[in-house]
């Protein structure tokens, strides 16, 4: 499925205009299993009371979103071609208008606090529903996610899980030259979180931090994902140029090249 | 004439209307014996969370709360309110039309003491600008708790402005709030006085000294900033021979330039505006002393009458 998502991503973006290959690429493997494994999501109705929720704090990666959405059957695949046209459903970044989409983010920093904010809910209601929350590394500077990193843990949201797309680059570089921060498990569990680091390419053991989060009572949970921005396609892997790049006839097709050559290795 | 305290009827209205929706949360950054909102974490401890003195993350959780079903109702200053979680406020409640109630409390000069930086004179403005928010500045006590609850009732965002001080009420306890509506307070025929938030007070004062001078002043409190219905305005300059506005905002987008662009053209009548000019506050010993050096008095709004008289 991950594969799937990818090979879905790059047809979004497209040839010529410019897409968020990299971020949403490093994602793709958490994304096919919290959609289509971890998390209750009912088919036929994005609303469902009783559904799990995602947010996509980093919501700039909208298209692996879209992409898993789609796969989820919410809208047709007609849709994921017209992403961010006038008039098409897909926006730019996350919209409520589209089904299966919770929450509006992309201005960075917000979606902690709004998983906070809908975990707290759900616990007055009562409600067995999860959270999750997935955050960029580029994102980490950003001074609201660290007030809802105190609340979360304050309030002792525990049925709140985040993660942390690891990929060490942001928009105009490597995070490491941008703006350096260091130990970020360390800060987490300084914040009062329970923090687990995974290969954030490894289906099994992403599964097996969501099923241990889910045992975690009285505080929230973080899973580091170690990740390789722009993976699975050769030239654009760990490459900041295709944070919000460009593909031409020639790379695209050697893109979608490789990327059918993995899926049908799996 | 008996003068209330605004914030109290905010927090008893918050009490009164969490006893019969359960959907109400409360959310607070360290200030809420000032809003008032303290008082309903005495009632319902369960649906009252204290978020420390983080106004962003405030704002997002309240957004979160209200997409998961509650009906937040976030209190704080409204310099902190609004001017620290505009983006949060803009991105997260008003752009997915969140059923987030702000409350901007101590707003205007009226937070006399505390000098420039909480003197809050262009919030009310912000807000004014974002799509589909809706801004309420109540006159008095009795037209705070009615606003509560028509905010539970509303659909979307809804920003209240509450004044620190305690002010007369105008307000008839019978009848309910209705957003959008115009409120007659005088009745007069000569001018329109359109005023919000304490300026009505000062404006029904200046109504007073004119009708000594045989000059009739209608004052109408406009406390529903938006929506601003172009359908009400017109209903009270029919007949006038000027309009006069009063806010406690700076002039730059407030009520003047608001009424002023939705009748521009239609209603050719002489127009004086009196408001907060392009500057911030400072601080005092009282409300009153700003509200003199600012020229937000009866007397000032009593000659701005008659310049548009031409008297």
């Amino acid at each position: 499925m991950a594969m799937q998502l990818r090979c879905n991503v790059l047809e979004m973006i497209g040839v010529g205009k410019a897409g968020h290959w990299g971020g949403s690429s490093s994602l793709a493997e958490a994304m096919a299993v919290l959609y289509f494994h971890a998390m209750k999501v009912d088919k036929s109705n994005p609303k469902n009371p009783e559904r799990d929720r995602l947010l996509l704090s980093k919501g700039h990666a909208a298209l692996i979103q879209y992409a898993a959405l789609c796969e989820v059957g919410y809208f047709p695949r007609a849709e994921l071609l017209k992403v961010k046209s006038l008039g098409g459903l897909l926006q730019g970044h996350p919209d409520l208008s589209v089904p299966g989409i919770e929450a509006v983010t992309g201005s960075l920093g917000q979606g902690l606090s709004l998983g906070v904010g809908m975990a707290l809910a759900l616990r007055l209601d009562k409600k067995p529903s999860r959270v999750y929350v997935i955050m960029g590394d580029g994102e980490q500077s950003e001074g609201q996610l660290w007030e809802a990193a105190m609340a979360a843990s304050n309030f002792k949201v525990d049925n709140l899980t985040a993660f942390l797309d690891w990929n060490k680059i942001q928009a105009t570089g490597r995070t490491e030259d941008v703006f350096k921060i260091s130990d970020l498990d360390k800060k987490w569990s300084a914040f009062g979180w329970e923090v687990i680091t995974v290969d954030g390419h490894d289906v099994e053991k992403i599964i097996a931090a969501i099923d241990h989060a889910k045992t975690v009572k009285g505080k929230p949970t973080l899973v580091i994902l170690d990740t390789i921005k722009g993976k699975c396609v050769s030239f654009a892997e760990d490459t900041p140029a295709y944070h919000n790049g460009t593909f031409d006839d020639a790379k695209y097709a050697q893109a979608m090249k490789e990327l059918v050559a993995q899926k049908e290795m799996i | 004439m008996e003068k209330k305290s605004l914030r109290m009827a905010y927090g008893e209205a918050l009490v009164e209307e969490g006893k019969t929706n359960n959907d109400i949360v409360v959310l607070e950054a360290d200030l809420g014996k000032s809003t008032m909102s303290c008082l309903f974490k005495d009632v319902y401890p369960e649906r009252h969370f204290e978020m420390g003195i983080a106004e962003q993350n405030m704002a997002s959780t309240a957004a979160g709360l209200a997409l998961a079903g509650k009906i937040p109702f976030y209190s704080t200053f409204a310099v902190f309110a609004v001017g620290r979680a505009y983006d949060q406020i803009r991105c997260g409640i008003a752009i997915p039309k969140a059923n987030v109630r702000i409350c901007g409390s101590s707003c205007g000069l009226s937070d006399f003491g505390d000098g420039k930086t909480h003197q809050s004179i262009e919030e009310a403005n912000i807000m004014c600008t974002i799509p589909g928010m809706t801004v309420l500045n109540p006159i008095d006590a009795v037209e705070t708790r009615k606003m509560v609850k028509a905010m539970v009732k509303h659909q979307g965002p809804v920003y209240i402005r509450i004044n620190r001080n305690d002010l007369p009420v105008f307000t008839p306890t019978e009848g309910e709030f209705e957003i959008g509506k115009m409120y007659r307070i005088v009745e007069g025929s000569d001018v329109v006085i359109f005023a919000t938030g304490a300026m009505v007070w000062k404006s029904v004062d200046a109504a007073a000294l004119l009708k000594a001078e045989g000059i009739s002043a209608e004052v109408i409190n406009v406390s529903s900033l938006k929506p601003l219905k172009k359908s009400e305005i017109l209903k009270y300059t029919a007949g006038k021979k000027a309009i006069v506005t009063v806010d406690e905002s700076t002039k730059i987008g407030g009520l003047g330039s608001a009424i002023a662009s939705l009748i521009i053209g239609e209603v050719n009548l002489p127009f004086e505006q009196i408001g907060i000019d392009d500057h911030f506050g400072e601080s005092a010993h009282s409300y009153d002393e700003l509200l003199v050096k600012y020229g937000l008095t009866e007397k000032e709004i009593a000659n701005a009458v008659r310049k548009a008289l031409g008297k």
